[in-house]
């Protein structure tokens, strides 16, 4: 039981330690930074309607609010009347804020019981001067989101948002009114949890500054991932597993300065069976990977799409109990639980593949699929074999 | 007859006389003099009071003639006064002095392994199949940093390399150790059983507080070897040998005492290899004497890692007591790279009883408290866990991990696979199968080969049965389940216990 | 006698009304069908028995001639997972890829894969005398292709290695107690199972791959000779119980 988490509100009635996250998922960057609109994400996400059972739906879009780039946009949720008031003054006890406003919605739009949603595009102020913006800011969606009863930051990175919510993710995007804003990533998600319906903010994506997390899977690892997690500052409050990732990923990514390959290895590390035919290097490194951040390992079936401002990655288990495809068209980088969602907005494709498990797709801005290295991309011998007749295909 | 005693035979040894065909290998093989052959009546006779239940006659009769009972004698129903209870004090009577006794403590309070049930996956999460797919038991018991940082890597193909220096580790391919018994305590036979075992397994056995005889150095690779409050044997060459060394402050028998070998065990080779003399009895002192608060124990630590060069984790074992958490975390911050906690549960070769039975606290409320207080204060990284106390099987070695420890020693569990039949009389050494004597005539009856054998067996056994559950909770690596309480529910325990120990009750 | 195929477009289809659609048709006398604007419809197949036949244009869905007894498939495209899952009797030809666990617990029919697939392939596939499922995969494998294999035939033919590139499957075979994989090209003793023996192929081997062979290049224009004048490896199992020693009574 984790401190914080019996409040009023939080729709969790069987209190169950964490909810599954088993659902659909997909992702697509335009790597020369053309913004586009929701409509791929979204014909895509519903074209995957069967993997999600409508009790949660999310979108992150990056790069849909240029004029304000550099200004944290917190985006928060109430439960509770009383906990916008008690929530704003932790705000603005710690930042100055340009501007403050509920998140347009659209009222009809097919979700139920959505609670209250408002941005807040701010500046940390009073940091002690040791102190990095980028901890502060999670310091204090901490405070909020432990001490806070019924109110939730669930966004708080710049010219980025996560919107999400309890309802099949085509209701969800309805609801948010996705169709007005543009941007160069998008991920989507749709959730298919077992236990009953009303927790908004259990969706996907799960967020901290600009990384987010989309997940398909179960991490039978979570009890100690927590634990581990926990010494560092970090706390749990989303009762849904797929939060320690976020929080993994910032923590190995941004604190320890480690490159996603090697993050990837300590989220899905190689087995020892096959590490014994590497070079001593390799071995030590990722030796040493394992000794130190054994309660890191993510254990159980998964596939996720963690993105962050100029990166796109996809990673499963390193048995590959969950499916990702992964396709190049132009400058976009495409990630799907199926193949069908990609043909779909993109009937077209330059290249299409199963990633290998534990060996993680990073697709960059700035660098064109047709320019990068097939090791990042996780691109292995997967070409077409050439018949010597045409064969028709019809998009 | 005259009585030299107020006290019953225990047992009683029955013998089928349709079956005994008077091949006396029952008087042969008792240690204790319970059998004898009469010639003139061509009768093997028992001597129910020096039986001690140990079965070794029951098991090497061949036409299976022998069983032995419980004690036929009745006294009248007492709740409170049990036989034990006015024996016991019939014997101080008759002695004036602490009872003696081997093995662990026999008595009732709670086993909450046996309260203690594990998860297992299912449709939202596929369990996983070990003997198909991989299934990972490795264990690294040493100090580990917060952090790695890496370097980009010079010569062809880039990449990245390790930047950090890591403390030494030490991989163990299950977490199962064997657990430190004195070469003293038992024969030179089982020391050698022991570690070619702990060598063949690629895991690691303790020589206890005897040292450890020359002729198994070159298992030194898989040795941890024990600086105890009688520093016998500590040596520069014993320390370079060792894998780990472990400094005993404490063991779950007998907390707070020291250990007493008798002078009958201190045969000629044990006496060189503690280098005493031949016949005397072999005392450790209750503390060791160097080691009088936290500080002590960090001047023994650092100095033992100066003298082996900074290359070897240094382990501290204590006993489970009341406050073990706040002892480990001062132990952690000491520079102990490992950190023992052996409960009440843990066996001995001898000690007072009173004391082994009453003193400590169970393992699993101790391996609980010490991994959540450890990870309060942001350190549970820099010190490895390892429980001992009474694993009795595979189910026991499981819990632990998930309640927080790294891996565990096993004691009992290997002597029983040797033979042991826990019939406590080790402070005798008269052992009648070899194992806790130092009788050259009884350590013979223990084969190396044949031990090594049993004891990789059983350690087979038990990693198979691991690698089965963790696999049915959907795990394929054990660092997921460590400290993972999760994955446990309890039963029949209270809300008190349930916090103690992290786990919510079943049905949860 | 080829009567003309009956077109149905799947576009903005659930799978249940066009499964529905298709069987109301073979119901009705067509045996002949083409699908259009597939994309990710499930369980294509998997309610149709008889001799019909389908052309699949688009990307079907998961578990594509799941549980299929009888008719036959062509996909203009790529498949996703579970193609042929515990397939009866027919055949599926994908002129592209496919996904996870293709022929999971099949019982019988055939498969034919132009490119490469995924995870677990022909895992548990079944065989009893004279049925015998065949999976072919022209392109490579990834991790657990035959996993505990109790029956069938599993091809893997490599055509898109490059020269002297090895196949990078690994744990293959592992927990195999029936069946055979022929697999064309280089693997390292390491990749496969414990439980796999390795050995050359045979007379009967080489008969029953050469039929196989031979179906697939008329399926996907390969040259038959070109192909099976690589250096082809046969996988058998060692044992028929594999795990004896595990349990203790």
């Amino acid at each position: 039981m984790r401190e914080g988490a019996w409040f009023e509100g939080l729709q969790n009635p069987y209190r169950d330690d964490k909810v599954m996250a088993a659902c659909g998922l997909f992702g697509v960057l335009d790597t020369s930074g053309r913004a586009t609109g929701a409509s791929d994400v979204v014909r895509a996400m519903a074209n995957m309607h069967d993997r999600s059972n409508g009790l949660g739906g999310g979108f992150a879009v990056y790069g849909l609010y240029p004029d304000r780039a550099d200004l944290y946009a917190l985006h928060v949720m109430y439960m509770r009347e009383e906990a916008r008031p008690e929530a704003e003054a932790i705000i603005r006890g710690h930042f100055s804020i340009a501007q403050a406003e509920p998140v347009p919605t659209r009222p009809g739009a097919r979700v139920s019981d959505p609670p209250d949603f408002w941005r807040y595009f701010v500046t940390p102020q009073n940091l002690d001067h040791q102190e990095s913006s980028d901890d502060y800011v999670i310091q204090q969606v901490m405070r909020i989101n432990t001490g806070v009863s019924g109110a939730f930051v669930f966004s708080s990175g710049k010219d980025m948002a996560v919107l999400k919510g309890v309802g099949y993710p085509e209701d969800i995007a309805d609801y948010f009114r996705l169709d007005d804003y543009q941007g160069y990533m998008w991920v989507g998600h749709g959730r298919f949890p077992t236990n009953t319906p009303g927790w908004w903010g259990g969706a996907h994506p799960f967020n901290i500054l600009d990384w987010t997390v989309v997940h398909n899977g179960e991490i039978s690892s979570y009890g100690i991932n927590v634990r581990h997690l926990e010494m560092f500052g970090y706390h749990c409050t989303m009762q849904t597993d797929t939060e320690v990732i976020a929080y993994a990923v910032d923590l190995l990514m941004r604190r320890h300065g480690l490159p996603v390959e090697v993050v990837a290895d300590v989220l899905a590390p190689p087995f020892w069976s096959h590490l014994e035919r590497e070079d001593e290097e390799t071995q030590a490194l990722h030796r040493a990977l394992r000794q130190v951040y054994a309660s890191l390992l993510m254990n159980g079936p998964f596939t996720i799409i963690i993105a962050h401002q100029g990166e796109m990655i996809g990673l499963t288990d390193r048995i590959r109990l969950r499916p990702l495809t992964a396709a190049t068209k132009g400058e976009r980088l495409f990630l799907s639980s199926e193949e069908a969602s990609i043909r779909l907005v993109s009937p077209e494709l330059d290249s299409v593949w199963t990633p290998i498990g534990g060996e993680p797709v990073v697709g960059r801005l700035g660098l064109s699929p047709r320019e990068a290295p097939p090791e990042l991309l996780a691109l292995r011998p997967e070409r077409i074999v050439q018949s010597t007749e045409s064969v028709a295909r019809t998009s | 007859m005259t009585m030299k005693t107020y006290l019953p035979p225990r047992f009683a040894i029955q013998r089928r006389d349709d079956r005994c065909i008077r091949c006396q290998v029952c008087v042969r093989q008792c240690s204790f003099g319970a059998q004898a052959y009469d010639a003139e009546d061509d009768v093997v006779i028992g001597y129910d009071d020096k039986c001690v239940a140990c079965h070794r006659c029951v098991i090497f009769c061949p036409t299976q003639a022998l069983t032995i009972t419980n004690t036929p004698l009745d006294y009248r129903e007492n709740f409170n006064w049990r036989p034990e209870a006015i024996e016991d004090i019939t014997r101080q009577a008759e002695t004036g002095g602490m009872l003696l006794t081997g093995m662990g403590d026999d008595k009732s309070q709670p086993i909450y392994w046996d309260r203690l049930l594990l998860n297992a996956s299912q449709v939202t999460n596929p369990s996983i199949d070990p003997l198909r797919e991989p299934m990972e038991l490795r264990t690294y018991l040493g100090r580990k940093p917060d952090r790695v940082e890496v370097q980009p890597r010079t010569g062809q193909g880039g990449g990245v390399k390790l930047k950090t220096r890591i403390a030494p580790q030490v991989a163990i391919e299950a977490p199962m150790l064997f657990s430190a018994m004195s070469y003293g305590a038992v024969s030179l036979n089982v020391h050698e059983s022991l570690a070619r075992a702990a060598h063949e397994a690629g895991v690691l056995f303790n020589t206890g507080e005897g040292g450890l005889h020359p002729k198994l150095y070159r298992y030194g690779d898989n040795t941890i070897v024990q600086v105890a409050s009688g520093r016998f044997g500590v040596h520069p060459e014993y320390l370079k040998a060792a894998r780990v060394i472990e400094i005993k402050i404490g063991q779950g028998a007998k907390p707070g005492i020291g250990g007493h070998l008798p002078g009958e065990k201190v045969s000629v080779d044990v006496a060189a290899t503690r280098m005493i003399p031949a016949g005397t009895d072999a005392l450790s002192p209750a503390p060791q004497h160097d080691i009088y608060s936290i500080e002590d124990l960090s001047q023994l630590i650092y100095a033992l890692k100066e003298a082996t060069h900074y290359e070897k984790p240094v382990c501290v074992k204590i006993a489970a007591v009341h406050n073990s958490a706040a002892i480990a975390s001062g132990m952690v911050r000491a520079g102990a790279d490992i950190i023992a906690l052996d409960g009440l549960r843990g066996s001995t070769g001898a000690a007072p009883k009173v004391i082994r039975d009453n003193v400590g606290i169970p393992i699993e409320l101790a391996i609980a408290a010490v991994d959540t207080r450890l990870r309060q204060e942001g350190i549970r990284n820099q010190a490895s866990l390892i429980a001992a106390g009474g694993f009795r099987g595979s189910a026991d070695v499981i819990k632990a991990i998930a309640l927080g420890a790294d891996a565990v020693y096993i004691g009992t569990a290997a002597l029983i696979a040797l033979g042991c039949t826990v019939c406590q009389q080790c402070h005798t050494g008269r052992c009648a199968w070899g194992i806790c004597t130092t009788d050259l005539a009884l350590t013979k009856r223990i084969n190396p080969e044949i031990g090594t054998r049993r004891l990789v067996n059983l350690l087979r056994g038990w990693s198979l049965e691991i690698q089965d559950m963790l696999g049915g909770m959907g795990i394929n690596a054990l660092e997921s389940l460590r400290g993972n309480r999760d994955h446990l529910r309890g039963v029949g325990l209270t809300d008190s216990e349930l916090a103690v120990l992290g786990v919510r009750l079943a049905g949860t | 006698m080829v009567s003309t195929p009956v077109v149905i477009d799947a576009t903005g289809l659930h799978y249940s009304e066009l499964n529905r659609s298709l069987r109301e048709t073979v119901l009705g006398g067509q045996s002949r069908i083409e699908v259009r604007n597939v994309y990710g419809q499930r369980y294509i197949g998997t309610n149709l028995a008889g001799d019909v036949h389908l052309d699949i244009f688009g990307t079907p869905g998961n578990d594509l001639g799941a549980f299929m007894d009888g008719p036959s498939i062509a996909v203009h495209g790529n498949a996703q997972d579970g193609c042929g899952n515990t397939m009866n009797e027919g055949q599926i030809v994908v002129h592209g890829r496919a996904g996870d666990i293709a022929g999971l617990s099949a019982r019988g029919g055939k498969v034919f894969i132009r490119d490469s697939v995924g995870y677990r392939v022909g895992i548990h596939m079944k065989e009893y005398e004279s049925k015998r499922p065949c999976l072919v995969v022209g392109g490579t494998a990834q991790d657990f292709l035959g996993e505990y294999m109790a029956g069938g035939v599993l091809v893997v033919l490599g055509l898109n290695l490059q020269e002297g590139e090895p196949h990078r499957a690994r744990f293959i075979g592992t927990g195999m107690h029936g069946g055979v994989i022929y697999l064309r090209g280089h693997v390292e003793a390491h990749q496969l199972g414990r439980e796999v023996g390795v050995a050359e192929l045979d007379t009967d081997d080489r008969a029953t791959l050469e039929g196989l062979v031979s179906e697939f290049c008329r399926h996907f224009g390969q040259d038959e000779k070109a192909i099976l004048g690589g250096r082809f490896t046969k996988l058998f199992p060692l044992y028929l119980r594999p795990y004896g020693r595990l349990y203790t009574y």
